[in-house]
């Protein structure tokens, strides 16, 4: 802006606290398109930081956003019939490719729903392994999602790269325990596909014992760090209220300090067994989603160091279950676990047949989506890169 | 939580002229759920929503569920007079159950940390009454999860403030998640068709003019 140009007339009460810098120009015309000085832009499908193919339909007017509606289904290939007409264990594949940053949790939603529609049990062993892999999964999703966001935010590079080096480390793991780095296809009904091989438990005990270190490192580059306070602080809050009405789950529904996290809830596996916090925001906004997101990753070392530590010996798979020619019973069930990014959940409808009657996945992506207009209005342009990136989706789980 | 027969009682004297019907579940799960009748559905949602005992604040999964016209037989035993002497002798009856679509919905406690209190909804039929009220109302989480369910089986959410499709592409005609759908042979171009797609797409293309 120019000081005395004529263009830059303040609006009224441009000055005063208890009113926007802004204001919004009445309504668009009426066939709908946008009108005076309102720009109707789209972002995405290629664009790099919608983190896959996803669009937003943006109606600007300057730089503020005054409507933003989210469209997807470009990688939509019906996930839930094609496992509608597989049978139950073939399904298991599928559902790593959900969310591809973490196979391993998708993979235990969907066993622990199964386990819960045919009554099985799980040895205590293969419980252990299960936790161990789902919180080093948890570990590396939120490594990414802090890099890509400083990415977004404009730290080319750097930080993203120092991010992956460590989440490499955890996918080798995965590849010596699983073979595959993303598509694990690792757990069964009942237990877990193989034990750990030989050396894995050292292996993981040292990358546990190591993490920290690489924290303290991650944290001091960037948790005070000036660039990354000024465009995340205040941008993008969500209040507890809508949070929880809009079903927000997830970190980001605990930085915005609802303290609701299915390990604690539901205390689905053996988490009871493990001493660990919740970590909460304060705020509801970026900044604090970022935060919640490294204050996890040591909650989840905590309860890493305690289960390798107290890993016990025994079978890693029920004996009663069943791989080929498995029918449960007729009737339904939902079963649902803490997710990296939410509530990740899997509603099974049996009807006694090997394939299941009605498979659903209940996306923690898709629906933590719906309030992305409300965080977005009468922001900037550039926040709603780093708000998306915040939200954290993954458009395989997303458009399945 | 109180047993689901408690519910039933509460949200009875709560909505007037309301009427919910338990379904029971079968697997070892037993989560069972309930069936709300269309014209109270909302009304009861919102009383579960804020009334103290429950507050299921938090709406989970929304999930369509297609159930096809179905047949069941029953064997039932009967006396008859054949030849004149009286005998008993087993009959089959058939029994044709219409089919439906159902909108089933998950709801949990943020709250009081408590649930899930199964709610479904049922369309009078599957072809000309596809309608259901809108939950979104009462809880904003249902809103993508209704209009997928819009765009995959073809329920229409009365009261839904943005109902269009979600995933597929806005001008496709049918939807895909019902039972008895069969997709297209021509929906994906194929550059150089063979085998039997080539026998599928034969009749997309015009006759080949000889020159």
């Amino acid at each position: 802006m120019i000081p005395g140009s004529k263009e830059t007339v303040a609006p009224a009460g441009a000055g005063r606290a208890d009113t926007p810098a802004f204001v919004l120009r009445p309504g668009s015309s009426a066939d709908g398109s946008p009108a005076g000085d309102q720009l109707e832009i789209s972002m995405g499908p290629q664009h790099p930081s919608t983190h896959g193919v996803f669009r937003m339909d943006v109606l600007l007017e300057g730089e503020r956003v005054v409507r933003l509606k989210p469209v997807f289904g470009y990688l939509h290939r019906n996930h839930e019939k094609i496992a509608e007409t597989a049978s139950y264990l073939a399904a298991m594949p599928y559902t790593d490719r959900l969310d591809y940053f973490c196979s391993l949790t998708n993979n235990w939603a969907y066993a622990l729903a199964v386990e819960k529609l045919a009554g099985l049990e799980v040895p205590l062993r293969a419980e252990f392994i299960r936790i161990i892999t789902a919180e080093l999964t948890r570990l590396q999703n939120h490594l990414c999602l802090a890099g890509f966001l400083l990415q977004d935010m404009g730290a080319s590079g750097t930080p993203l790269m120092y991010a992956f080096r460590e989440r490499e480390k955890i996918l080798d793991l995965f590849e010596s325990l699983t073979g595959a780095r993303m598509m694990c296809n690792y757990m069964r009904f009942g237990g877990c596909r193989c034990d750990l091989p030989a050396g894995w438990l050292e292996q993981a005990k040292t990358l546990v014992d190591n993490f920290p270190r690489f924290l303290d490192e991650f944290e001091a580059l960037l948790n005070e760090n000036e660039i990354l306070m000024s465009r995340t602080q205040g941008v993008g809050v969500l209040s507890p209220q809508l949070a929880v009405n809009a079903g927000i789950t997830g970190p980001m529904l605990r930085a915005s300090g609802v303290n609701y996290d299915l390990r604690k809830v539901d205390r689905y596996g053996i988490y009871d067994r493990f001493t660990f916090r919740i970590p909460l925001g304060a705020h509801g906004d970026v900044y604090d989603r970022y935060l919640v997101r490294v204050l996890e990753m040591r909650e989840s070392i905590k309860i890493l160091q305690q289960a390798l530590r107290e890993l016990p010996p025994g079978p890693i798979v029920d004996p009663k279950a069943k791989l080929r020619g498995f029918r449960p019973k007729a009737g339904e069930a939902y079963g649902r676990i803490e997710g990296p990014k939410g509530e990740l959940g899997f509603y099974l409808i049996s009807d006694g047949s090997p394939n299941p009657y009605r498979y659903r996945v209940r996306p923690p992506s898709l629906v933590n989506l719906t309030v992305l207009e409300d965080l977005c209005l009468g922001q900037h342009v550039a926040d709603v890169v780093i708000i998306l990136g915040s939200v954290d989706i993954v458009l395989g789980e997303v458009d399945r | 939580m109180e047993p689901l027969t408690t519910t039933k009682a509460l949200v009875q004297a709560a909505v007037p002229g309301s009427c919910l019907e338990i379904i029971p579940n079968g697997s070892p799960s037993a989560q069972e759920s309930v069936l709300v009748d269309r014209e109270h559905a909302v009304a009861v949602a919102c009383f579960l929503r804020d009334d103290p005992r429950f507050r299921m604040d938090y709406a989970s999964n929304v999930s369509g569920v297609d159930w096809l016209d179905s047949v069941t037989q029953e064997s039932v035993r009967t006396k008859r007079m054949i030849d004149g002497v009286e005998r008993e002798i087993e009959e089959i009856i058939e029994r044709k159950r219409p089919g439906y679509l159902e909108a089933v919905y998950h709801l949990y406690s943020m709250e009081l940390k408590h649930g899930p209190l199964v709610l479904r909804l049922r369309t009078e039929d599957r072809a000309e009454h596809c309608r259901l009220p809108s939950l979104t109302p009462a809880w904003r989480s249902a809103e993508f999860q209704e209009r997928e369910i819009f765009d995959l089986y073809g329920i229409v959410f009365d009261g839904h403030p943005d109902l269009r499709r979600i995933l597929m592409w806005d001008e496709f005609k049918d939807h895909p998640m019902r039972k008895d759908y069969i997709e297209p042979d021509d929906y994906e171009y194929e550059p150089t068709p063979h085998d039997e797609v080539l026998h599928r797409a034969k009749v997309h293309y015009p006759a080949r003019k000889r020159t």
